[in-house]
C-alpha cells in the first residue's frame, strides 16, 4: 500500500515538473525521492543526471542553465547543508533561477513514525533547515502529500520571475 | 615542467569554438590568453565547481566542445566529480588541470600529498575515455590538436612549477549580467 501511494505521489511531482518544463534533474537519492527516481528514470521526457555528492548538484545545474536547459535538483536536506557553499557562490552569486527540490528529513508530519535519526524524538535536519534556507533568503513551500504537488509550479514561477533559487521542502516518502 | 601561462597560450590557440571554463589561478591566466572571452565562462566564488560546471555545460550544449581549466587544488576538493563526468562522458569535454601542487591563489601551501597524487590515473580509473600528463612543452604542444579533437571525455594533467606568488594577472567578476549574457547565446 505504502508503495503505491508514493507513486501516485511520485506521479504527481513528475506532471509538475513536466508542466514547468524541466528537462534535466539534478540528483542524490534518498529515502524521500526513492519513487521519484523510478517514475522519472522511465520518462524519456527528463534526464536524470546523478552525483557523488550533493555540493555537485547546484554547478551542474548553472552549467545546464548556462547551456540553455531547464533544470532542477533534487537532493536530502543533509545534501543542502554539504551544499552551502555552492548555494552562495553559485545559485545565489549568479541569480540563479532554480527549483530545489529538498527532501526534508525527520519532518514532523501528522500520522508519521519518528525519524530514525532523531535523538530525544527531534531530527536535527529537520530543525535546521527552515532556519537556514531563512538565512538565504531561499524561499520555500512544503509538500506533505499528493494535494500539495501544485506548490512545485508556484516555486517554479517564483524562481522565474524573481531570478533566485526557490526550494519545495518534499515531506513524504 | 610547463609554464602555466605558456600552456595557456597553447590551449587558446587549439580551441576553435569550445566555450572555455576556469576557476582561481587559471582564470586569471585564461583571460590574458584568450581571444574568444564571449565564450569563457570564470568562476569567481564556490572553488572547485569548475569541473561540475563544465560537465553541466557540456552536457547542455554536445554540439560544443566544453574545455575545463582546473586547478589540482580545486580538483581535490571535488574529486568525486570526475567519477559523476565519467558515468555520463560527454564526448565534448576536455577537462585540464594545471597541478602546481600547492594553493597558488592563497599563497603557495601545499596541498595535500603534494606531487605525490597522479590525477591522470584518478580520471583514467575514474572512468574518462582518454587521459594524459604532460611535464615537457613541446610534448603537450605536439598533442593538443589530437586532444582537441578525439571524442571524450579527456583528461589532461599539465604538470607546472610551484609558484607560491600571486599570478599578477587579474580578471574580472563574473556579474549576474554576464552570466545572463552568456546564456543568451544559447537560448
Amino acid at each position: 500500500m505504502t508503495t503505491k501511494v508514493s507513486s501516485l505521489f511520485a506521479e504527481k511531482v513528475l506532471a509538475e515538473l513536466k508542466k514547468c518544463g524541466i528537462t534535466h534533474i539534478v540528483w542524490l537519492p534518498h529515502s524521500e525521492n526513492k519513487a521519484m527516481y523510478e517514475t522519472v528514470l522511465q520518462d524519456a521526457g527528463i534526464t536524470l543526471v546523478p552525483v557523488c555528492r550533493e555540493g555537485e548538484c547546484i554547478p551542474i545545474a548553472a552549467g545546464l542553465w548556462l547551456g540553455g536547459k531547464n533544470t532542477a535538483i533534487m537532493h536530502q536536506s543533509t545534501g543542502l547543508f554539504e551544499a552551502g557553499d555552492s548555494v552562495r557562490g553559485l545559485a545565489l552569486d549568479m541569480q540563479l533561477p532554480l527549483l530545489m527540490l529538498i527532501g526534508a528529513r525527520g519532518w514532523p508530519t501528522p500520522g508519521s513514525p519518528p525519524s530514525p535519526y532523531s535523538w530525544n524524538g527531534i531530527d536535527s535536519a529537520a530543525t535546521f533547515l527552515e532556519p537556514i534556507l531563512d538565512a538565504w533568503g531561499i524561499k520555500h513551500h512544503l509538500v506533505t502529500n499528493e494535494n500539495e504537488t501544485g506548490q512545485i509550479s508556484s516555486a517554479y514561477k517564483e524562481a522565474q520571475s524573481t531570478s533566485r533559487p526557490v526550494a519545495v521542502l518534499i515531506a513524504k516518502e | 615542467m610547463i609554464d602555466s601561462m605558456e600552456a595557456m597560450k597553447v590551449i587558446s590557440k587549439a580551441r576553435g569554438e569550445a566555450i572555455v571554463v576556469t576557476t582561481m589561478t587559471a582564470k586569471n591566466e585564461w583571460h590574458q590568453a584568450s581571444t574568444h572571452r564571449e565564450l569563457d565562462f570564470g568562476i569567481s566564488g564556490a572553488m572547485s565547481k569548475a569541473s561540475s560546471l563544465g560537465f553541466g555545460l557540456a552536457l547542455a550544449q554536445p554540439n560544443r566542445k566544453v574545455i575545463i581549466i582546473d586547478g589540482d587544488g580545486s580538483l581535490l576538493m571535488n574529486l568525486g566529480s570526475l567519477v559523476t563526468i565519467a558515468n555520463m562522458a560527454p564526448a565534448n569535454l576536455i577537462h585540464f588541470v594545471v597541478e602546481n601542487g600547492i594553493y597558488r591563489i592563497t599563497g603557495g601551501q601545499p596541498t595535500p600529498n603534494s606531487r605525490k597524487v597522479s590525477f591522470s590515473a584518478l580520471a583514467r580509473d575514474a572512468g574518462y575515455t582518454h587521459s594524459y600528463e604532460f611535464e615537457d612543452p613541446a610534448a603537450f604542444q605536439s598533442k593538443i590538436q589530437n586532444i582537441m579533437e578525439q571524442p571524450g571525455p579527456t583528461f589532461v594533467c599539465l604538470k607546472c612549477p610551484s609558484i607560491s606568488e600571486r599570478s599578477p594577472h587579474k580578471s574580472p567578476t563574473t556579474s549576474p549580467d554576464s552570466v545572463r549574457k552568456f546564456r543568451e547565446m544559447f537560448v
